[in-house]
């Protein structure tokens, strides 16, 4: 469990170009979470998510892991990278090793695993994300933009994180590499009962995946609820430069026209339903 | 950490030093250096002084932040002063230990002292100036003569304002390296000289091939904009000496003419 | 002919081991004709990999087709002495906005393109200032590219396109990069330069909300062009296009599912008000007594 008490970070504190990127973030992270993590470029959710692992320091506030203060003296930060796997934007761009394996073996490795151990996780994190044997001793750079992507997330995988953040994993995927990467993160969270952070723009993707939405705006948490709950904010959304998935739109724009049906549908699946029901007791 | 080279950086006010031709700026402070290392009494150093700080005035850049350029070559500075102050040889004013300094050197070192930092402030103050684009400009334009011998001016004038242009991206590109390289458990801080040297492997083999990558990007970009070479290319700044540059030309002959004659009637 | 005709074009990307001897060879594009209207906005959809940059590529003269051939307003792209003439007709702007913008100041960067040409500078300034107000971005003309936003970059690589004066301008993935906004931002932005300036575009993408006001798409697969039609005519082929890995936006999902489950909608759907309308109409009969 990750919990984050008034955090606030400011950059070049003390100099006449302070600025704030985070201001008085509270939350908590429970453990087995699925969380979509939302905010146009520029809104502070990428410098939050890189406190989470220590990556960048809380210039107020405080982050407690499991109850303890990642800022106490003596904690380890390389332990709690450990635990908190975080995958940045683009993450093929760190890709640095003479073939896939290697690659992936790389962040066990720094946790000082023994070579079977290091080898069987390395193992382990690329089936998880659907690359096989064949692929093992081929350059990452050969390697299709899709395929490099879930490489470079099996590298983080590969650590056996409890806590996984991901910062827009499918940016510049075609829509089937972006399923195919949603699809086996779903699994992840579902199967492994990891804790996955999905920072995201596309509202779609995370009503489809996600059971709780955070959304941030100008460094400050203004929403933290179900996604129901928060694209019924879609005006206020909309003012943020953010939106809430097309069906609500459609939902809310049937309504108003006198077709009479449920406004909170999240996915089409959803809106199919309510619709088909409007119309059945039309019928009826 | 990286992002506080600030060295040389452009000041941006109005002034009539800023507005000059990046041509007369360039041979100004070439003026000045060949002064300063012509210059060997005080009353030279007087003359480049009065020159020196006439210009900071008119350029509105706050002496302080010319000065605190410094702070970077300070080390070379007191080197080279203690290097004059106890070999010089000369009249012995004081001694200790191996040490002996002498009048001259104590002269020596002082002038040495001025000289460069004088130097470290006009050149400084021609990169606060003078926008890099410019300073290429002016560069491309003053070294054409060196087309004659076969060097590639345009060339090398573009391949420097590129890489001005991608200095501040691959800056911002080794720290998101380093981030995501941590987040895998690397340690670039922790160990001795060859351990963090090969630490440095995952970071710099990602930022190299980023690097080629853009470059091949940007070459492309360059070709379908009709890039071709400085052949028949026209300009959409193209340098042009005004009034002021042609009392900048005065000012700048009448100084070293003034610490010439210093030197030789003093 | 159109600003841009192809016929039978092939291109093969050829890999060589160390002593230069053919590895693999592996078709990229394969046998393609197409022919563009001038003025006509004309999307390419396909998914990563399916040779939709490397036809565009060739648009330009940047690749050159190992068979068949391509014209631009009529010239062979593959004759050298109208290599810039073609450059200048077609303007290209490319996926990465950081890696296309070649000054340190964004007017300079707009001027760039007419500097290689040779254009008298007065005209540079002139041609500048229009397409930095095109492109709605004179009050950054002095910023550093640095400080734009995504889609504020791109505009700015468009302006720089666009002051070479080109007929047509290819658009190779241009908003693959950015944020929800900066796609808006890109989007409006060739749209309005199509329907004020008459400028044929070529908007190469995988994002199908971007294609729905088109003249016409091609989808491309496997380096052929699988599909071509109206945005309405491709959009009701769903399954099909599924299948070539794309997605469509959620009201055209939307209503393929309740025509599907026996709906009676138009096949065609492309946006909510057309939806709304339909659907409203359906329950009027039905509950009409």
């Amino acid at each position: 469990m990750i919990t984050l008490e008034q955090v606030e970070y400011k950059y070049n504190e003390g100099t006449p170009m302070e600025t704030e990127a985070l201001h008085e973030v509270s939350l908590e992270i429970r453990d087995g979470e699925f969380i979509g993590l939302i905010g146009h470029t520029g809104s502070g959710k990428s410098t939050l998510i890189q406190h989470l692992n220590g990556l960048v320091r809380a210039t107020g506030g405080d982050i407690l892991y499991n109850g303890e203060s990642i800022y106490r003296e003596g904690f380890s930060m390389k332990k709690l990278r450990n635990k908190v796997g975080l995958v940045f934007q683009y993450p093929e761009h760190q890709l640095f090793e003479i073939d896939v394996f290697t690659d992936v073996c790389f962040g066990p490795k720094n946790q000082g695993l023994s070579r079977e151990e290091t080898e069987a996780r390395a193992k382990k994190a690329l089936s998880l994300v659907g690359i096989g044997e064949s692929y093992y001793k081929k350059s990452p750079f050969e390697l299709s933009g899709g395929e490099k992507r879930r490489v470079a997330i099996a590298g983080v995988l590969a650590m056996e994180p409890e806590v996984l953040i991901l910062d827009e994993p499918t940016a510049g995927l075609d829509p089937k590499g972006r399923d195919e990467i949603l699809g086996q993160l779903a699994r992840l969270h579902k199967e492994r009962r990891m804790t996955v952070i999905l920072v995201s723009h596309s509202m779609e993707d995370v009503a489809k995946y996600v059971d709780r939405i955070m959304v941030m705006n100008h460094g400050r948490l203004v929403f933290d609820d179900t996604p129901r709950a928060v694209f019924a904010h879609y005006k206020e959304l909309e003012e943020m430069g953010l939106a809430a998935p097309q069906v609500t739109y459609i939902a809310h724009a049937l309504k108003e026209a006198g077709f009479p049906m449920n406004t909170d549908v999240i996915t089409v699946e959803e809106a199919e339903e309510a619709i088909l029901c409007t119309l059945a007791m039309g019928e009826g | 950490m990286m992002r506080d080279i600030t060295l040389g950086q452009y000041y941006p006010v109005q002034s009539p030093v800023h507005k000059l031709d990046p041509r007369t700026k360039l041979f100004g402070t070439l003026v000045l250096i060949i002064a300063l290392f012509v210059a060997d009494n005080v009353f030279c150093y007087g003359a480049a002084a009065v020159f020196l700080f006439g210009i900071i005035a008119a350029s509105k850049v706050p002496v302080g932040h010319i000065l605190r350029g410094l702070k970077p070559v300070l080390f070379l500075l007191l080197f080279s002063a203690a290097f004059n102050l106890f070999l010089t040889p000369g009249e012995e004013l004081t001694h200790f230990w191996i040490f002996t300094i002498t009048k001259e050197g104590l002269f020596r070192a002082g002038l040495m002292a001025v000289r460069l930092i004088f130097l470290v402030m006009g050149t400084s103050l021609l990169t606060f100036t003078t926008t890099p684009n410019q300073l290429t400009d002016g560069l491309e334009r003053s070294l054409r003569f060196l087309n004659v011998l076969h060097v590639p001016v345009h060339e090398i004038a573009m391949i420097m304002s590129i890489a001005l242009r991608f200095i501040p991206i691959l800056v911002e590109e080794t720290d998101k390296i380093m981030k995501a390289q941590m987040a895998r458990g690397a340690d670039f801080e922790t160990g001795g000289l060859i351990k963090k040297a090969r630490a440095m492997i995952p970071l710099l083999v990602p930022l190299f091939i980023s690097a080629f990558r853009r470059a091949s990007d940007l070459a492309l970009a360059m070709e379908a904009r009709c890039y071709h070479g400085g052949e028949g290319r026209t300009k959409m700044k193209p340098l042009k000496y005004r009034t002021a540059d042609r009392l900048a030309y005065l000012i700048l002959l009448a100084f070293p003419t003034s610490v010439v004659l210093l030197r030789v009637f003093l | 002919m159109g600003i841009i005709k192809a016929k039978n074009l092939i291109y093969n990307y050829i890999r060589r081991d160390e002593e230069e001897k053919v590895e693999e060879i592996s078709e990229a594009v394969k046998d393609v004709s197409l022919d563009i209207e001038e003025g006509e906005f004309v999307a390419v959809l396909g998914h990563n990999g399916s040779g939709k940059s490397t036809l565009a590529k060739h648009m330009n003269a940047l690749l050159l087709p190992s068979e068949g051939t391509i014209w631009i307003g009529g010239m062979d792209t593959k004759n050298d002495e109208s290599l810039l003439e073609v450059r200048r007709l077609a303007g290209m702007v490319f996926q990465n906005p950081d890696n296309q913008i070649i000054a340190s100041v964004v007017e300079e960067d707009v001027g760039f393109g007419p500097e290689n040409m040779g254009v008298p500078t007065d005209e540079i300034w002139r041609r500048v200032d229009e397409c930095l107000k095109a492109v709605g971005m004179t009050a950054y003309r002095q910023s550093s590219p640095d400080r734009l936003s995504g889609g504020q970059k791109q505009r700015v690589a468009i302006a720089g396109v666009m002051a070479m004066e080109p007929r047509c301008i290819v658009l190779d993935e241009p908003t693959a990069m950015l944020d929800p906004n900066g796609r808006r931002e890109v989007i409006r932005t060739v749209r309005e330069l199509n329907k004020k300036k008459g400028i044929t575009v070529i908007l190469i993408t995988h994002y199908m909300e971007e294609v729905i006001h088109a003249d016409r798409i091609y989808v491309m697969d496997e380096g052929e062009i699988a599909m071509e039609g109206t945005p309405e005519e491709i959009f009701s082929r769903v399954d099909e296009l599924k299948a070539l890995r794309l997605d469509v936006p959620q009201v055209t999902e939307l209503a393929y599912g309740l025509r599907n489950k026996g709906v009676p909608l138009s096949p065609c759907i492309l946006d909510i008000e057309g939806l709304v309308r339909e659907l409203i109409e359906i329950r009027r009969q039905r509950t009409a007594p």
